[in-house]
């Protein structure tokens, strides 16, 4: 049979245009999978802690807390202080706001170990210095968040959080771990890779609150910044509170309290 | 030819060192690992279906399992909403070892045949077996 070149053409294009269309209907026929965020999860635009450092009244409470932290995200307990490794710890106060350093300071916040942890800052500078975007903003809800796959242990991250909030792994974690308190719902780290807090994403994924919020009795504070009718934003209403290291524009989204606020509950 | 005898000599015990794994692998070769999914999650289930189908997992649960990583931890979606329209909390600790209890019998089984070596039990924790 002989075909006309337009002939061809014509039959060609028909073709096509059937062959795309069925294409086009077996794709809508077949669900593709999609990922969503959890119903339950809490929104926020920037979430933040005021740490009412009046409410831990000893030691003790503040143990507590960062016990729970630690034992919830399987932080290791490593004895030797250049390989500690840390999410929730204390400083006195005079390492915490060095430049509040006074001798005539109150005797008790003398003494008294000051939590300090990640600040989740508005302005991060070890997000900036981090090569691999291992650590990252998150633009959602403002956590500066870690993926543990991505980090390569360069320390650049440590060396340009002012606040000593990040630990690298300098060993494997996992023989310091308490085998009967490991979390086995969630994940350990491996040697080589640089750690923090991680503001719990994992539970305000699924709409509760930071560890240690929920384990402090009040003495922590969780909520979001961006929101006037917050229980962080009813604090920094009602109460003078400060922020470490302001000076240098890091802006933490962690303040503290240090002398008289209402009780404002857990918050969130 | 020179030195024939012991270039011939030399040349039948090269092939024979060459050949001797493929020799003694003869009718040894074809034993295909065959991963378990004995476990008494997958027991209790009423139809054995996995997220997706077994083909799509056997074949793809490598770049699935990148995806719901980059998913959860960047982008801070947890669910997954598969083929059929399920919804999966995506979490290899916490969805896919809950059914998949038996590691070294599923997992290990082809990763060792093949010789890959993925990291994830770096950090994740595999569950205990034979709980």
């Amino acid at each position: 049979m002989k075909i006309e070149r337009r002939e061809f053409l014509k039959l060609a294009g028909l073709s096509a245009i059937f062959g795309l269309g069925g294409t086009a209907i077996a794709a809508s026929v077949q669900q593709t999978p999609s990922y969503i965020p959890d119903p339950k999860e809490l929104t926020g635009k920037r979430w933040a802690l005021v740490i009412n450092m009046d409410k831990f009244k000893s030691e003790a409470d503040v143990k507590k807390v960062i016990e729970v932290c630690h034992t919830k995200h399987n932080v290791p307990t490593i004895p030797n202080p250049k390989q500690e490794v840390k999410w929730i710890f204390t400083e006195m106060m005079e390492n915490v706001f060095p430049e509040q350093q006074d001798k005539y300071l109150t005797e008790h916040y003398k003494h008294m170990p000051f939590l300090t942890l990640c600040n989740h800052c508005a302005n991060p500078p070890c997000v900036r210095v981090c090569p691999t975007q291992a650590t990252f903003k998150r633009k959602s809800d403002g956590i500066v968040m870690m993926d543990m796959h991505r980090c390569i242990g360069c320390r650049f991250c440590m060396a340009g959080c002012p606040y000593g909030a990040r630990s690298l792994n300098w060993i494997d974690p996992r023989p310091y771990l308490d085998p009967k308190k490991i979390n086995p719902e969630f994940p350990t780290r491996m040697k080589g890779v640089v750690e923090k807090c991680t503001l719990c994403y994992e539970l305000i994924a699924v709409g509760k609150i930071p560890a240690c919020a929920e384990a402090s009795n009040g003495a922590i504070v969780f909520g979001d910044l961006e929101d006037p009718k917050s229980a962080v934003r009813k604090v920094l209403a009602e109460t003078y509170t400060i922020r470490r290291k302001p000076e240098l524009g890091t802006r933490p989204s962690v303040y503290y309290v240090i002398g008289g606020m209402k009780d404002a509950g857990k918050g969130a | 030819m020179h030195n024939g005898g012991k270039i011939i000599l030399g040349l039948i015990v090269f092939i024979g060192l060459m050949a001797a794994p493929f020799i003694f692998g003869l009718g040894k070769g074809d034993v295909k690992p065959n991963p378990s999914i004995d476990t008494l999650a997958i027991k209790a289930m009423e139809k054995k279906q996995c997220v997706e189908a077994k083909a799509v997992m056997k074949t793809e649960h490598m770049k699935m399992l990148n995806d719901w990583r980059d998913s959860v931890v960047r982008d801070g979606k947890r669910l997954y909403v598969a083929t059929d329209g399920k919804r999966y909390d995506m979490s290899l600790q916490n969805t896919c070892m809950k059914c998949h209890s038996n590691k070294a019998q599923f997992c290990d089984k082809c990763h060792i045949y093949v010789g890959a070596r993925p990291y994830c039990w770096d950090c994740h924790i595999a569950p205990k077996e034979g709980a």
